[in-house]
């Protein structure tokens, strides 16, 4: 499927040379939109009712911001779509999709031809925030956080006690370490404030870490 | 302490059936107690298959796995655990009937059997006063699926001696399993964090977030995760995530071990997973996992 690239810069999906932007054409049946301007090269789209799909990048941001929204019932052949990346680590190769409840099959089929054909995989979601990874993951994360300041183990033990229990590739402790305390604290902040449930509220070390970061800035 | 032979299994459901395969791979003499037969009959048929698999996989010969399968036998009768060594229950997370399970051991099996318990949200002390041996009790959590995990949190209870602890901590890494010392409190590690975390995935279904598949995808592909929350919990089984999670709830308050209302619907329409052949997904058999 033939698709457009529009680039708007700075994209925190695409940051980096990638299958998907180096496949683009002048023109296609789909536009994809990137960078941190997805907004304003929206409204200067021409014709963009006619495409099959028009993807945008979306930050922290739900779709419905540059759909508007009605009853319940909005929905078009415009999609929105993150690479999930946590903190400073690299894009994964995940990409969620985000629609809204009259979202046409066509522009969700499209969406996942182009996407899977540039060797990623699709998770398709509602317009909610934190969509599915961050909604999921933050308040473990915080939890994980909570419990080593509560002396539940050393970070070592539970990172490694959460490895081998449960397979997974690394420890909670070692992850929010690795991929910036910070940007925890970026996301749970911005969770806590869309949806004001307390499992979302920032745990400490990540505001100790966040406070830091803007010491040193 | 006398050395650890004979392994004692009570409870042969999903977690029963992978300990006493573990016990018996590494060399123990294990007897598998349960109430009813059919139960037995099932989790022989599933440990056959799942040692079929290892054949299969050429992870053990023929000639081992009849060696194995030798060594295990199963029992209706609870006096048939009175030669054990060690016996580990894993019967449902209910007090009462751990209680009682514990009580009749303590009626069957010598002094010096000692006795831990597969819990993975009851706290072991209160568990260890309805046994009779509260010195001689240990916490001995595996992971699902046991017969592939090598994890296995360990905690004392408050009356615990250290040397009953430290032999259970032997034995338990005489089977070939890494042992990790936990306190004694609520979910210890694991289910504190998954609990919780399983209840936000069912949570996300039911507020129409995402399809179980997509919240599955994306977890695996974003963290590298080996199951996705809701392909785990068919797994273990919907009735047995209502069990733990309210017993961790009990005992913590904590919001999200609340369970979402979306597990009891699906409970009472007999989805519990992998088991019905019907959870959040559709499933064509009841294989054990791995091999």
């Amino acid at each position: 499927m033939f698709y457009q690239l529009i680039d708007t810069g700075n994209s925190r999906s695409f940051s980096a040379r990638h299958a998907l932007l180096e496949s683009a054409q002048t023109d296609g049946d789909v536009v994809i939109i990137i960078g941190e301007k997805v907004g304003h090269a929206l409204q200067t789209l021409d014709g963009s009712e006619r495409k099959t799909a028009v993807l945008i990048e979306l930050g922290a941001e739900s779709l419905g911001m540059h759909t508007g929204e009605s009853r319940g019932a909005e929905g078009s052949n415009l999609l929105g779509f993150s690479r999930f990346r946590l903190g400073t680590d690299e894009p994964t190769r995940l990409v969620e999709v985000v629609r809204q409840p009259g979202s046409p099959a066509t522009a969700l089929a499209a969406a996942k031809e182009i996407f899977e054909g540039a060797g990623l995989e699709m998770a398709v979601c509602g317009d909610f925030d934190g969509r599915i990874v961050d909604r999921l993951v933050r308040p473990y994360y915080n939890a994980a956080l909570k419990r080593l300041d509560e002396g539940l183990a050393t970070a070592d033990d539970l990172d490694m006690t959460l490895k081998l229990g449960l397979g997974y590739p690394e420890g909670p402790i070692a992850l929010l370490e690795r991929t910036g305390l910070e940007h925890h604290y970026d996301m749970t902040h911005a969770l806590f404030e869309a949806t004001g449930d307390p499992a979302y509220a920032p745990a400490r070390r990540a505001r100790v870490a966040k406070l830091r970061a803007e010491t040193k800035a | 302490m006398t050395p650890i032979k004979t392994v004692g299994v009570a409870g042969s459901g999903t977690m029963g059936a992978g300990i006493a395969i573990v016990a018996a791979r590494a060399g123990f003499r294990t007897i598998v107690y349960d109430t009813r037969e059919d139960a037995l009959a099932r989790a022989r048929k599933q440990t056959e298959g799942f040692f079929a698999k290892s054949v299969e996989r050429r992870k053990l010969t023929v000639g081992q796995v009849d060696t194995i399968l030798g060594n295990m036998s199963a029992t209706t009768d609870i006096g048939g655990l009175k030669a054990c060594d060690i016996v580990i229950e894993a019967v449902f997370e209910d007090l009462k009937v751990k209680h009682a399970v514990c009580a009749a051991l303590d009626d069957v099996c010598p002094p010096h059997t000692l006795f831990a318990s597969n819990t993975s949200t009851l706290s072991i002390t209160e568990i260890a006063a309805g046994s009779g041996r509260e010195d001689r009790f240990v916490g001995m959590h595996f992971c699902l699926p046991a017969q592939l995990m090598k994890l296995v949190e360990m905690s004392p209870g408050l009356r615990t001696s250290e040397s009953s602890f430290d032999a259970a901590w032997d034995f338990c890494k005489a089977m070939g399993q890494v042992p990790v010392r936990t306190k004694d409190n609520p979910g210890f590690i694991l289910n504190y964090f998954l609990v919780p975390f399983n209840n936000d995935a069912i949570r996300l279904v039911e507020a129409g977030v995402a399809a179980p598949a997509d919240i599955d995808r994306a977890i695996k592909t974003a963290l590298g995760y080996p199951m996705g929350p809701l392909e785990l919990l068919d797994l273990v089984g919907l009735d047995t995530h209502l069990l733990v999670a309210e017993a961790l709830y009990a005992s913590t308050h904590e919001p999200r071990a609340a369970v979402p209302a979306l597990v009891k619907r699906m409970i009472a329409a007999g989805q519990l997973g992998r088991k019905t052949g019907q959870g959040f997904y559709t499933y064509g058999g009841a294989a054990m996992f791995g091999g």
